[in-house]
């Protein structure tokens, strides 16, 4: 079936002439049209638009020499900015935001002849692990689990990870601030990469917290996330974060030797009461690096259990700065106030959701007069020895090997009534967005439920390479092949 | 620390969220929650360290005196929700 | 002699600061592209990144970067290498991202110093504390419709120097002599038009009293003056009021107040319990602002002379009083003016005529300098004629007139004219004796002891040479003809 196609896979297809462009965004729009409904990852399609692509990628095919995904239908998250069709942030206060221009990210795909099928649902401004905080409801993940729950796909990229997971998308866009491409990843049983902070452009994609925010691709194979890496990344100068630094051959270091490669196990991992399937898929995990030719060195990051309670802060104190904007004056949903002030409270009480709320709320309390001191600037100097653990650990190896998630996906409604409990779905994910180091999820067991379970792979500062091979050696040892009881063709 | 609920309205009010007694109650009682986690920060020796503001470690890169934007009036005001002719348009602010 | 305001109970003294926000000069924004021409039509210079568009990011303008450090410079300030910006955040409808992109922590300028000069003042060195670079916010204007504002953002996001002194002022004249100063160098080095009028210098100025030899007492901020002398009676008003407050034994509270230039007075700004919570930190879309010693120090190499420099060297060079020097070296043009005029000539000479008859003429007619009808060059051959003695200083006063009205050369205005001064002795003896025989009555006093009449018979011989004699020997004449014996 053509949506259980690899983007490698189908690149190649379509420069064979085996099947056309139209054909292959027809079967994934097919796709969207008898699954949307159900797991609700779609917030806006653009059928029209994605077939009219299509047909100039097939005239583009036909004259020979194309970009690499020419042709290749994916899904974007809805927090990029997209000239001329609605772009929400999941938010109800965008109202019916048409950005007149066009994120660098979807720019770079559009220019490598990729085929926006349309924008996908999120956690709202990308805030939350499970997706449940989109104002366009939640995504229910394509996985069940036989108690008839409907399970979350993970967030903040879990309409992203739906899609792909679902076959409704061949890769798609995601976007990490503390595990958002990672651990919707692990979810739903693909792969997903975090790349080094600077990497991509944020230019153009909407911002949650300016210090971590990094796009990254999810896909359904490693090799498909270099593919798509190689296209969104680059030099961007206009963004000010942006790193002045040439993008390697992502798609060759899938296949690289691990011979002598060094890899830390870094044991604050391991917190007490890790289910025991978790563990036993860790260690498959090193057992894999080590046939393969990995040298397995323990290593430890004593400040990996404040991560999280950094990322806390330091997180929600810049998103309620950069969401001071949605004030309903110059775009967006306005909220009538008889005063300019009225005018901002019912707009952003009325635009926002709760966990918005919350944390633009917590962010302006620890920037506050008075308490500055305590909670922000001693949570910057944490992350100073958060990313000091990892520079250390690099000086003895290449990459780190841990879990993605503590947990397999939950139901909707789970863990929802306690902020902290949702927070710390993250904690593995958070010290390497954290320390701006890349990181990658890759699918490698399924629990005693059926439901995939990830490896997250940690790289050195621009070392995506290393990070792609590392786990394109684990996704070849795992073999992981089980499917979502949703996708394109088949549950529908 | 504990937030009292003036703290949950001032911090609301800073940050323009309009709030009945209800939302500043539940606010109350889940920012608590979240404080008092994030103290535990409190734990970590940070004497002598400076705070860590950029993971890039480069630079600013400087941009030319170049005009090469703006000029489009049209596109700038097309979202907005409030518009007079070629203005923005909000309720009349008195200083 | 110091300035006091005396109260009730006696003397008071002034303390004064100034913080001054004036916008650099660039072509481009801050952090956009978008032109800063002004007055332009509204909402026309705006970028996304101006309007805090969604995904909007922020990338810094290497021409303002070097505009601050050249003002540093001319502020003889430390210029730090590594700055940072951060932001201070708030809400109001001109500031489209609810924040200001400010240099709160680490300024790109440091400490530096402004020597001010004012006539009966000796000349003070002023503390410059810090300059930092800013954003300005878009205007909001209030009066075009009964219950709505209009915004328009073509000001939002042009670079802001916000130049901050020490309070080190203790009166109105020196606060405005420190504008003053400031403005001209900011001007030499073009790094601001110091047009105070359409606000691209605007003064917040920080205003307490106290005893002598006393500490500081509690300051009031009065925001945006607009011109150089309402600061002056801004100050004197809040000072006034502030000491009035501190006799009747109550107690002045720190807030930002506005001076009405209408009535005289200034108001507090009733500001709400939140303002003043700006939650400065880090902007995360900014690293650190680094430049190089090299790149500062090329900087350094071109820049102008300034006006200090300028002064002493006029001084030394033209032998003219130094504040003469400060008069014309507070306008650039004007000091390169002088300069043509003076270059070869009697310096002392020239800048009596540039800061005398030529000022008045300018300001008569209500031009700058830059559209006097006068050219240096012909202000200068006019003092050589005075030089070379073809014109008395009388004539060239009136050569000047007729140069100011038709701008013609005073050469050309003195040959068809007829106005060389007469040196014929026959034609001044002749002049001379008409003058004596129509005058015998006088002269018969003159002999009998009163000397003034002397410059009576100066004035009849003059005009009945139609004022082209030349004085010296007009006098000669006039000193031997009297004196003979009758
Ligand atoms: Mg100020
Ligand atoms: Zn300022």
């Amino acid at each position: 079936m053509l949506t259980d196609l690899s983007i490698a896979g189908a690149a190649e297809g379509l420069r064979r002439r085996e099947f056309s462009a139209v054909e292959l965004v027809d079967a994934h729009l097919d796709g969207i049209e008898a699954l949307n409904g159900r797991l609700n990852a779609y917030i806006t399609v653009v059928a029209d638009q994605a077939r009219a692509a299509a047909r100039q990628a097939d005239g583009a095919l036909a004259g020979g020499d194309v970009p690499v995904l020419t042709g290749i239908p994916l899904a974007i998250k809805d927090l990029f900015c997209t000239q001329g069709v609605r772009t929400t942030a999941a938010s109800r206060i965008l109202g019916n935001f048409i950005p007149p221009y066009e994120s660098t990210v979807t720019a770079n795909l559009l220019r490598e002849g990729a085929v926006f099928l349309g924008k996908v649902n999120l956690d709202e401004f990308a805030m939350g692990s499970s997706n449940a905080t989109s104002a366009f409801g939640p995504v229910v993940s394509p996985w069940t689990r036989g108690d008839g729950a409907s399970l979350v796909p993970g967030g903040s990229s879990g309409g992203s990870a739906a899609a792909v997971a679902a076959g409704l998308a061949m890769g798609a866009t995601g976007t990490d601030t503390g595990g958002s491409i990672r651990q919707p990843a692990a979810f739903t049983g693909i792969a997903g990469i975090k790349p080094t902070y600077g990497r991509c452009s944020r230019w153009g994609t909407i911002a949650f917290a300016s210090s971590l925010d990094q796009a990254g691709p999810l896909a359904r194979s490693v090799e498909d996330c270099a593919i798509l890496l190689g296209a969104m990344a680059g030099y961007d100068p206009k963004d000010s974060t942006s790193a002045d630094r040439a993008v390697p051959d992502y798609r060759s270091a899938c296949t690289r030797s691990l011979r002598g490669v060094r890899i830390g196990i870094p044991k604050e991992y391991r917190p007490e009461g890790l289910s025991p399937e978790i563990e036993a898929m860790w260690e498959s995990g090193i057992a894999w690096l080590r046939e393969a030719g990995c040298e397995i060195v323990d290593v430890s990051l004593p400040h990996t259990k404040y991560g999280l309670a950094t990322y806390y802060i330091v997180a929600p104190a810049e998103a309620s700065s950069n969401l001071a904007r949605y004030d309903g004056v110059r775009f967006g949903e306005r909220v009538a106030g008889a005063t300019l002030d009225e005018l901002y409270e019912n707009t952003r009480a009325a635009g926002f959701g709760a966990e918005v709320q919350r944390r633009v709320l917590i962010g302006t309390y620890v920037l506050s007069s008075g308490y500055y001191d305590a909670y922000y600037l001693r949570a910057q100097k944490v992350r100073a020895l958060i990313l000091r653990d990892f520079t250390e650990a690099f000086e003895k190896v290449d990459a780190l090997l841990t879990p993605t998630a503590p947990s397999a996906a939950f139901a909707l409604g789970e863990k929802m009534d306690d902020p902290v409990q949702m927070y710390l779905n993250d904690i593995f994910t958070v010290p390497a967005s954290m320390a701006g180091v890349p990181a990658m999820s890759v699918p490698a067991a399924v629990d005693a439920k059926g439901l995939p379970l990830g490896l997250q792979v940690i790289g050195r500062p621009w070392d995506e390479e290393g990070v792609l091979a590392v786990s394109a050696a684990i996704e070849r040892a795992a073999g992981f092949a089980a499917r979502p009881t949703l996708r394109a063709g088949v549950g529908a | 620390m504990s937030l009292e609920s003036a703290t949950i309205k001032k911090i609301a009010r800073l940050a323009r969220i309009g709030l009945d007694e209800a939302a500043v109650t539940r606010l109350q009682a889940e920012l608590n929650g979240i404080v008092g986690w994030v103290e535990q920060l409190n734990e970590v020796d940070v004497s002598g360290l400076a705070p860590l503001a950029s993971v890039s470690g480069t630079t600013l890169h400087l941009r030319a005196d170049v005009v090469n934007d703006g000029g489009d009036r049209e596109a700038v005001l097309a979202n907005a929700p409030g518009r007079e002719g070629p203005f923005f348009a909000v309720p009349k602010v008195v200083e | 002699m110091s300035y006091v305001i005396e109260g009730r109970t006696g003397p008071w003294e002034i303390v004064v600061g100034l913080e001054v926000h004036a916008q650099v000069v660039s072509q481009a924004k801050l952090f956009s592209g978008a032109a800063t021409a002004f007055g332009a039509e509204p909402n026309t210079q705006v970028s996304f990144v101006d309007a805090g568009f969604p995904g909007m990011l922020p990338v810094i303008n290497e021409y303002c970067v070097a505009q601050a450090v050249r003002t540093g410079l001319g502020l003889e300030a430390q210029i730090n290498l590594v700055s940072r910006f951060d932001r201070k955040n708030y809400f109001y409808a001109d500031l489209p991202n609810g924040y200001q992109i400010s240099q709160f922590e680490q300024p790109i300028v440091g400490t530096g110093k402004i020597l001010i000069e004012a006539p009966g003042m000796e000349s003070r060195e002023i503390g410059i504390t810090r300059l930092h670079l800013e954003q300005d916010a878009g205007k909001s204007m209030h009066d075009q419709d009964p219950t709505r504002s209009m915004i328009d953002l073509n000001r939002a996001g042009v670079a802001l120097m916000e130049i901050v002194s020490e309070p080190d002022m203790r009166s109105p004249q020196e606060a405005a002599a420190y504008l003053r100063k400031l403005r001209t160098i900011l001007r030499y080095l073009g790094t601001c038009d110091g047009n105070m009028e359409e606000g691209s210098m605007r003064a917040d100025v920080n205003v307490s009293v106290r005893r002598a030899g006393e500490g500081y007492r509690t300051r009031c901020e009065i925001k945006n003056v607009n011109s150089i002398r309402f600061v002056s009676q801004a100050i004197e008003v809040e000072a006034t009021r502030q000491v009035a407050v501190w006799e009747d034994g109550g107690v002045v509270d720190q807030e930002t107040r506005l001076y009405d230039p209408q009535r005289g007075e200034t108001r507090s700004l009733r500001t709400k319990e939140d303002a003043h919570d700006y939650r400065y930190f880090p902007d995360p879309d900014l690293q650190p602002l680094v430049i190089s010693k090299d790149w500062v120090d090329g900087l350094r190499a071109e820049l102008p002379e300034l006006p200090d420099a300028k002064r002493d060297r006029f001084v030394a060079q033209f032998g003219i009083a130094p504040y003469d020097a400060s008069v014309l070296v507070a306008e650039q043009a004007n000091a390169a003016y002088f300069e043509t005029v003076a270059a070869g000539r009697n310096g002392k000479l020239a800048a009596a005529w540039v800061t005398g008859e030529l000022f008045a003429a300018l300001n008569r007619l209500g031009v700058g300098i830059e559209a006097s009808p006068v050219k240096a060059a012909d202000l200068g051959a006019l003092l050589d004629l005075i030089a070379d003695q073809t014109i008395n200083g009388r004539i060239a006063k009136d050569v000047f007139e007729d140069m100011v009205e038709t701008g013609r050369p005073p050469g050309e205005i003195v040959a068809s004219r007829g106005l060389r001064q007469v040196t014929d002795t026959g034609a001044i003896d002749t002049a001379v004796a008409t003058v004596l025989a129509a005058n015998g009555d006088k002269v018969a006093e003159y002999r009998g002891g009163k000397d003034k009449l002397f410059g009576f018979f100066v004035g009849q011989v003059m005009k009945a040479m139609a004022g082209k004699g030349n004085p010296a020997l007009v006098n000669e004449a006039l000193v031997r003809a009297l004196a003979e014996n009758v």
